[in-house]
């Protein structure tokens, strides 16, 4: 079944280390953007079937719950919609109980909590708007309103980290009513305001910034949250439907200024403006005609701790074994029941070993 | 045309003090060139020349003045390169002129390669003309430098012009006193023919065409003519002189003159600069003196960065040789960096130009491996072996005895860099000779070096060590017994071949030491640890490790971007394939740089 992704292309205030498109939040603005992703979708040319949704941002909870209705409302009369997992991003600052209340009785059924750290000096240091006090508390009010499913960012790799303050923050969130975690870690993108010299200087290197990770996966796969993915962690029977789409090499179809597709073997996005994307319908810029062949789906497919099983590539499995040995000998690699997957240390550096394997 | 009204002269200057635009100047006031034409530096014609500012190759060119007394000159102005490299071709360049342009910054005064060469000039009985040049600057003091070229140089300059040659103030009086001041060549149109060939480049359609100076006799189209040296003979096509784009073909050249001739020639090999050009039927009794034949000094190995471009490398070495006689080259194979070639040149600005020029001017990329120069070692089984490339260095168990070439090499400076200039040839293992005041202020030091202590940068540390001033000459003198070893390279316990090189066993140390250090700087972190050891015949002298990689990772799905991500990957791949492919260890071509610029 195809995934849904629409972008919200809106930010009260913009983080320094994100380079996703976002523009300030205004009630007019969010009327407009409403009104033009109910049109693209009844645009769309096909009915389509579909299981997840998932609105990302920006800053979906800057969104009132009238608005998401409306935009559910369109996408159950377009297409078909069978008992869907429906995400939210949620900036812990913009939401209160009452709001809560309503995304849930909307159709939101699982919301993603950008906390990113327990630590308020981190917190700061990411430009955040909330301190811990304020997102923990935010996730508590999700959970009594109903909301079973909630995930947690976690950012590593911040300047000054060390694996006592991650490890507090692991604590404190693994103790809220969360069932999955997405951990980054932290890079400084260009074009954003932390891609400068002195800020990089400030990052731990890579080295320190490895340890961190290995230091978070574990300590969270001790709390019972697993690794399913190289930055997602959940309990068993949480991962999230939506992202493993991604990884999975299924289609999704996005609608929102920037919002990428993959759908019946095209890559595609819609351009980055949400003037034009206000006016009409705009047209999809390709990036890939002939996507979903071997080696991108063994590139995604190796971000997962399910990894490949060799016997769907039977093409590429004798080169792909061999030259896996080498990283299977350095504990970079397990194969187990003919299935290739990469280790938390592999993970670290799949970049090189996916393309040593594939391309 | 009366020899009296015949100027030959060349401009020495140093290397930004306005030679090349005064050249320009020249030869716009003599509208040899219109003003519209007038491409920068017209006189350096290929790319590197222009921007590296110094000249290759020497170039001549023939111009018409008409001078205040009423008459018409021709001027025949000889450029000439300017690096110790090309020394010999400076020499021929001076023999072929009487006078010489002497231009000095009048900011900067006398610097050391002006110096060298001016007396080079006077070793040659050339008049001298200084000239002082960038009068129009604010720091210009031209009364200074003239005093200083007096005391310095021992020639009057008082009355030197003073000029700038970029916005074209006085520059007649630089032509007045090329007539004035500089002889009219000598020499009997009727005796046999003697011309001494300055220089020769490659032209596809015509062959190789030489430059002469006929010091001697007439040449003329369809005379058969002998080149002293090599004993070859060709039937001239061609015989005349060159404006400032193109040659004129007068048909003859007689005693006095400069010019070209064109003889059908196949190959560059068979005129060697130098060399006396004579008639076949009347030869003259003796060749001109100081004719020497250039041998390559400096050997590298040259590959090219993607071995499929292994057939365009030996085109473009072949294209090269043409107008370059003092390349040579013949194939290799190094394990490390598959097929290639052993390239000879005669120092290490020549191979640089070399490579510079391949690259450019072919599109190539390449690795070249450190330089080297002939050793010759004698095994105990009584062979002797010359071995111009570290690969082939015996097992050292097998040798009996090992020697290395060594020069007499000469060193002027004012003698307040006496000291430095002696610790220098110290550190390279020089044997002092002598030391001989010129006068009160200039010494001529003289050292016995080994070849292989100044091929590298010796150059570059004398200028360096005083502040330019002093200049170097060499010549081969033979082979010495040394204590040579070889000093091999491993990447994770396999010796790359095209990493070792001969070295003197007290040096091999630090050698060592430094060759492990630029590599872990220049070899990037793996998914293994690299080891990178020093090792002469076995044995270990130094270690270091590039750790293995620990974090290559894109955490984020870009929202989905999963094209993006592809193509990240993608790009990461064919930056690999850029890089060598060594056992397990990936190399980049800057690797195999580094390890030649240790003192950097």
């Amino acid at each position: 079944m195809t995934g849904i992704y629409i972008h919200v292309p809106f930010c009260a205030k913009k983080c320094p280390y994100c380079d996703f498109f976002s523009k300030n939040y205004t009630a007019d603005n969010e009327m407009r953007f409403v009104r033009a992703i109910v049109r693209d979708i009844e645009n769309f040319p096909e009915r389509i079937t579909s299981d997840t949704i998932y609105f990302g941002g920006g800053t979906p909870s800057l969104l009132k719950a009238e608005s998401i209705s409306l935009m559910l409302e369109a996408l159950k009369n377009k297409f078909d919609i069978i008992s869907p997992e429906v995400t939210m991003e949620v900036n812990p600052s913009t939401v209160y109980r009452n709001k809560l209340e309503l995304y849930r009785q909307a159709g939101i059924n699982r919301l993603s909590f950008g906390v990113q750290s327990a630590n308020d000096d981190e917190l700061k240091l990411l430009g955040r708007l909330h301190n811990y006090e304020k997102a923990a508390a935010a996730v508590n009010e999700a959970y009594s309103c109903g909301f079973n499913n909630i995930s947690c960012d976690i950012m590593t790799g911040l300047p000054a980290q060390t694996t006592q303050k991650l490890g507090h923050t692991i604590d404190m969130i693994s103790d809220l009513p969360v069932t999955h975690i997405s951990s980054y870690i932290l890079k400084a993108e260009p074009g954003t305001p932390f891609y400068n010299e002195e800020f990089i200087n400030t990052l731990p290197d890579d080295d320190y910034s490895a340890e961190l990770y290995l230091f978070m996966v574990n300590k969270l796969e001790q709390k019972g949250f697993m690794q399913y993915e190289i930055s997602n962690l959940s309990k068993k029977g949480y991962e999230s439907r939506h992202n493993l789409k991604y990884w999975h090499c299924e289609e999704y179809i996005g609608f929102g200024p920037s919002a990428h597709s993959y759908h019946k073997g095209k890559r595609y996005f819609l351009p980055d403006s949400i003037e034009d994307f206000f006016k009409a319908p705009m047209s999809y810029k390709i990036t890939d005609d002939a996507a979903g062949g071997y080696d991108e789906r063994i590139m995604l497919g190796l971000r997962l701790k399910e990894g490949i099983a060799l016997d769907d590539y039977p093409e590429k499995a004798h080169i792909i074994s061999e030259r896996s040995e080498k990283f299977i000998k350095a504990g970079l690699m397990t194969k187990q029941n003919n299935r290739l997957s990469l280790t938390p240390k592999g993970f670290l550096v799949s970049n090189s070993i996916i393309s040593d394997l594939i391309l | 045309m009366a020899n009296e009204n015949i100027r030959n002269f060349c401009i020495i200057a140093h290397i930004d003090h306005g030679k090349s635009t005064l050249a320009d100047r020249i030869l716009e006031k003599t509208y040899t060139v219109a003003e519209r034409d007038m491409e920068e530096q017209l006189l350096d014609n290929m790319d590197i020349e222009r921007e590296r500012g110094i000249t290759i190759k020497a170039r001549a060119v023939r111009l018409t003045y008409k001078a205040e007394d009423g008459k018409e000159y021709i001027f025949n102005l000889i450029d000439t390169p300017g690096h110790v490299d090309f020394n010999y071709e400076v020499s021929r360049s001076l023999a072929a002129c009487e006078g010489a342009i002497l231009v000095v910054d009048a900011s900067q005064g006398i610097e050391a390669q002006t110096l060298a060469n001016t007396y080079l000039a006077i070793e040659h009985d050339l008049e001298v003309v200084p000239v002082v040049n960038k009068i129009d600057l604010p720091s210009a003091d031209p009364e200074r430098v003239c005093e200083e070229i007096e005391s310095v140089i021992g020639i009057p300059a008082m009355d030197a012009p003073k000029i700038s040659a970029k916005a074209g103030i006085n520059i007649e009086q630089v032509l007045e006193k090329i007539v004035t001041d500089i002889p009219s060549p000598s020499g009997d149109p009727e005796k046999p023919l003697k011309a001494l060939i300055f220089d020769s480049y490659y032209d596809a359609y015509k062959g190789v065409i030489i430059y002469v100076r006929v010091k001697e006799g007439t040449v003329k189209t369809g005379d058969r003519i002998k080149l002293m040296a090599t004993g070859a003979e060709f039937d001239v096509v061609e015989a005349g002189y060159m404006d400032a784009d193109s040659h004129i073909n007068r048909g003859s050249l007689t005693a006095g003159e400069v010019g070209y001739i064109s003889a059908s020639i196949k190959s560059i090999g068979d005129t060697q600069v130098g060399d006396t050009v004579t008639l076949s039927e009347r030869p003259c009794d003796e060749a001109l003196p100081g004719y020497r034949k250039v041998n390559p000094m400096v050997y590298s190995g040259i590959y090219p960065a993607d071995g499929a471009k292994y057939g365009d490398l030996r085109d473009a070495l072949e294209k090269l040789q043409l107008n370059d006689a003092a390349l040579s080259f013949e194939p290799e194979t190094s394990a490390a960096l598959g097929f290639g070639f052993r390239c000879g040149f005669l120092g290490l600005l020549h191979m640089e130009i070399i490579q510079e020029r391949l690259e450019r001017e072919y599109n190539l990329d390449l690795i070249t491996t450190a330089p080297s120069v002939i050793y010759k070692v004698t095994l105990a089984s009584g062979e002797t072996l010359m071995i111009d490339n570290p690969t082939n260095f015996p097992d050292p168990g097998t040798i009996e005895s090992a020697e290395e070439p060594v020069v007499n090499a000469e060193i002027l400076a004012p003698s307040d860099f006496v000291g430095s200039i002696m610790e220098l040839c110290q550190e390279r293992r020089g044997t002092f000779n002598d030391m001989k005041y010129l006068d009160e202020s200039r010494v001529a030091l003289h050292y016995q070096l080994p070849l292989n202590e100044i091929v590298y940068d010796f150059f570059d540390a004398l200028k360096s060590r005083t502040r330019g001033y002093a200049s170097f000459d060499y010549e081969m003198k033979g082979y010495v017994p040394s204590k040579l070893v070889k000093l091999d390279i491993l990447l994770n316990g396999d010796i790359v071949d095209a990493l070792s090189f001969i070295v003197h066993a007290d040096g091999a140390y630090s050698r060592g030491r430094k060759m492990v250090e630029k590599l872990k700087e220049n070899i990037p972190r793996q998914l293994f640890e690299v080891p990178i050891q020093a090792a002469i015949g076995g044995k270990i002298i130094a270690r270091e490790t590039v750790k293995a990689l620990r974090k290559d990772v894109l955490a984020k799905c870009y929202g989905g971007d999963i094209t993006r991500k592809k193509k990240l990957l993608e790009k990461q791949k064919e930056g690999k394939k850029r890089m060598r492919q060594l056992g397990t260890v990936t190399v980049p071509q800057e690797a195999f740089m580094s390890v030649l610029k240790l003192d950097e």
